[in-house]
């Protein structure tokens, strides 16, 4: 293995709390964040939950530091990212090469959704491009500016595995000798958009979800932001605080079989997990937790546990979807497990997976219903799969 | 059933196809005409559109949409009288 | 900074009505046709037989004609096992052709099939279905075709031994507009291929804004 990567801090808000404190304390006491929805204005209100950021667009921009009148999506992004930046404490930051890579897949839909309304007959395509670029392109680059980025931006958009590939595409970064200090991570905020999508494609759970049940339905959609602040060897040297973990090992691989569906053995999944474990140069008994990409749908957790059966035959890690407490996040996703990932390592920490009842037949493993404290975990993996069969494994070790 | 089967053409975009094409027996799904999970859902739209027919799941697409025949057999029953 | 010597197999672009492979004027349309009838014609043109082609979004048909143009008469993911044949695309505006199209369903009822391709990756999507391909697959958003950067990812990849063939360029469509500029790179040569660097890169590009003559 090259140069190590490190991670020197990291930062969420989800529907389960607006910082890492409050998203930890929920994940010990078990409280979901899906609930009737208050912000998000849809003809779904009753009948679809969602897992909303508890706070209105004025409290997100006051809490930012920005003003409102910009897109839920990069307001997310700004709160969890200055978190991130903050808890790594680098001291001679502004010094130093630093990127922000962040993932999305609804962009400034928020705002432009207004809009999309209007739009009927032919205004000219040309001035719609303007209005939306600039809200997409904006979401990036406000942040990058506030959080004092300023040697790389990029924007990376593969569906629900976004951020984890932003995290992945950081450390090559770092490796590359290209940049010294990347924040990598991803944001999405709800919106009609998605939550019409997604219920057209019948995927969306009436309920509560139940991630890997026999009977689940579906899943829940969720907002958030999650940010890891990524280093090299040096700079992770000259830290007050003790790195968290290192980034050990990623892999990216297309499942190459349906647009919206996976493969029914997984073998994207199979291909992601297995290509992280070979980079990392671990077994995959040496694995003390898998964070699941599990979203509930009936075809993505078969899936994935067809392709974890095959890889962890005879040794099945403590495994759970965090996504039973914050819904699925979408492009925030990534972000977002893989920060409940680090504090896994650091704090000895296996995280409940939320409503299971019975588990699937099919499969010869049962994910964990309780949290755990004081683990030895020194190797964790996780796991984000997108539309589009784009399938990442990430894997992170105790420095 | 002729009808149907052009409406179900043009839904799903089967430019290749004519009416005749496909048997009013024959499988739509895998290894009939070798539909997928989108194409069932857009059936759904159309059975919405067309007949004002809600179907409340997936998986109840899944015996509807066998073939035309049963197809037109769910229309048949579930057609709100009005129409 | 790079280790491993890698060549541009073949090119292909599709822009204005035109279609090149590895700088050839293949197909002119004269006719008035607008995006979605010329990418029909050249379907039709160059005798293309996968009917989902018809159910792609026109970013789908676009990038997803400009590969099948690029890789005839190869058969990559046996030439290679398919694990090692990467994607990585980019483009401006997303997919927000397809947002448009899927929006404008909403009114009445919402389309699945519409909505499906309301993600710029789904071209990658499509492309590795019909090619088999299953390596390393990436798709940026950024305001201009980035040749520097999409060098630098797509040699990394194949320095690395991520893997061994790449599909790479810019896929862009939307309204009347669209531009497919895509290349193939691989680690031996082939009759007439160009080493892989940022001038080949922006030799190709600019052959798709009609500077260069085949």
């Amino acid at each position: 293995m090259s140069t190590p990567v490190f991670i020197a801090g990291a930062g969420v808000i989800s529907a389960i709390g607006n910082n890492i404190a409050e998203n930890l304390a929920a994940l010990e006491n078990g409280a979901a964040g899906m609930g009737e929805m208050q912000y998000l204005h849809s003809v779904h209100r009753h009948k679809l939950p969602v897992a909303e950021v508890k706070m209105s667009n004025a409290e997100l921009a006051e809490l930012a530091g920005m003003p409102a009148h910009i897109s839920r999506t990069a307001l997310l992004s700004a709160i969890a990212a200055k978190e991130a930046l903050q808890h790594a404490a680098i001291e001679n930051f502004s010094k130093l090469r630093t990127g922000f890579i962040s993932a999305n897949t609804v962009g400034g839909m928020d705002k432009t959704e207004d809009f999309f309304v209007d739009f009927s007959g032919d205004p000219g395509k040309g001035r719609l491009r303007n209005i939306i670029h600039h809200e997409c392109g904006a979401a990036t680059e406000l942040v990058a500016d506030i959080l004092g980025v300023k040697n790389y931006i990029s924007t990376i958009s593969t569906a629900c595995s976004s951020s984890a590939n932003a995290i992945f595409f950081g450390a090559r970064l770092i490796r590359q000798n290209m940049l010294d200090v990347v924040i990598a991570g991803g944001t999405d905020a709800l919106t009609k958009f998605t939550l019409n999508g997604f219920n057209t494609l019948m995927i969306v759970d009436h309920h509560y979800c139940q991630p890997f049940d026999e009977n689940r339905r579906g899943l829940n959609l969720g907002e958030g932001a999650g940010y890891t602040v990524l280093v090299s060897e040096q700079v992770a040297a000259s830290l007050k605080n003790d790195p968290v973990c290192v980034l050990s090992g990623y892999c990216n691989a297309n499942d190459a079989y349906h647009q919206t569906a996976s493969s029914p053995d997984g073998t994207g999944s199979y291909l992601a997990m297995k290509g992280a474990l070979q980079q990392s140069g671990l077994q995959s008994g040496q694995i003390d937790y898998i964070n699941l990409h599990g979203t509930g749908t009936q075809n993505n957790d078969i899936a994935e546990g067809t392709a974890i059966k095959m890889l962890f035959e005879g040794h099945y890690p403590p495994m759970s979807s965090t996504k039973s407490f914050t819904g699925h996040t979408l492009g925030a996703s990534g972000g977002i497990e893989a920060v409940f990932s680090t504090l896994a390592i650091q704090h000895g920490l296996i995280y409940p997976n939320l409503r299971l009842e019975t588990p699937m037949k099919a499969l010869p493993f049962i994910p964990e219903t309780h949290f755990k404290k004081g683990a030895a975990i020194r190797h964790v993996l996780s796991n984000s799969f997108g539309f589009g069969g784009n399938c990442s494994s990430l894997i992170f070790s105790k420095a | 059933m002729a009808d149907l089967k052009q409406q179900i053409i043009a839904q799903l975009n089967l430019k290749d196809l004519k009416p005749e094409d496909i048997g009013d027996d024959q499988p739509l799904f895998v290894e009939g005409l070798g539909l997928d999970s989108i194409d069932a859902l857009e059936l759904i739209v159309l059975l919405q559109q067309e007949y004002k027919i809600k179907l409340a799941s997936a998986e109840e697409g899944q015996h509807v949409f066998r073939s035309v025949r049963t197809m037109a057999q769910y229309i048949t029953e579930h057609q709100p009288k009005t129409v | 900074m790079s280790d491993t010597q890698t060549y541009i197999t073949a090119h292909c672009c599709i822009t204005q009505k035109k279609v090149y492979k590895n700088g050839i004027l293949l197909l002119s349309d004269e006719t008035g046709s607008d995006t979605t009838d010329f990418l029909l014609s050249a379907y039709k043109y160059f005798n293309v037989d996968y009917p989902k082609f018809y159910k792609m979004d026109n970013l789908c048909k676009l990038g997803f004609l400009a590969v099948e143009l690029l890789l005839k008469e190869r058969r990559i993911a046996e030439e290679y096992s398919p694990e090692t044949v990467g994607i990585v695309l980019s483009n401006a505006n997303s997919s927000l052709d397809a947002d448009l199209n899927y929006f404008q369903t909403v009114k009445n009822i919402p389309s699945p099939a519409q909505f499906v391709y309301t993600l710029p990756n789904i071209v990658i999507g499509e492309i590795s279905i019909r090619h088999h391909c299953k390596g390393e697959n990436a798709f940026f958003v950024s305001d201009r075709f980035d040749t520097g950067f999409m060098q630098f990812y797509v040699q990394d990849l194949l320095d690395r031994n991520r893997i061994n063939a790449c599909i790479s360029g810019w896929v862009e469509c939307l309204g009347g507009e669209y531009k497919a500029v895509v290349y193939l790179t691989e680690k031996r040569p082939a009759k007439g291929s160009l080493p892989f660097n940022i001038d080949h890169i922006h030799q190709i590009y600019e052959i798709a804004n009609g500077e260069i003559n085949g």
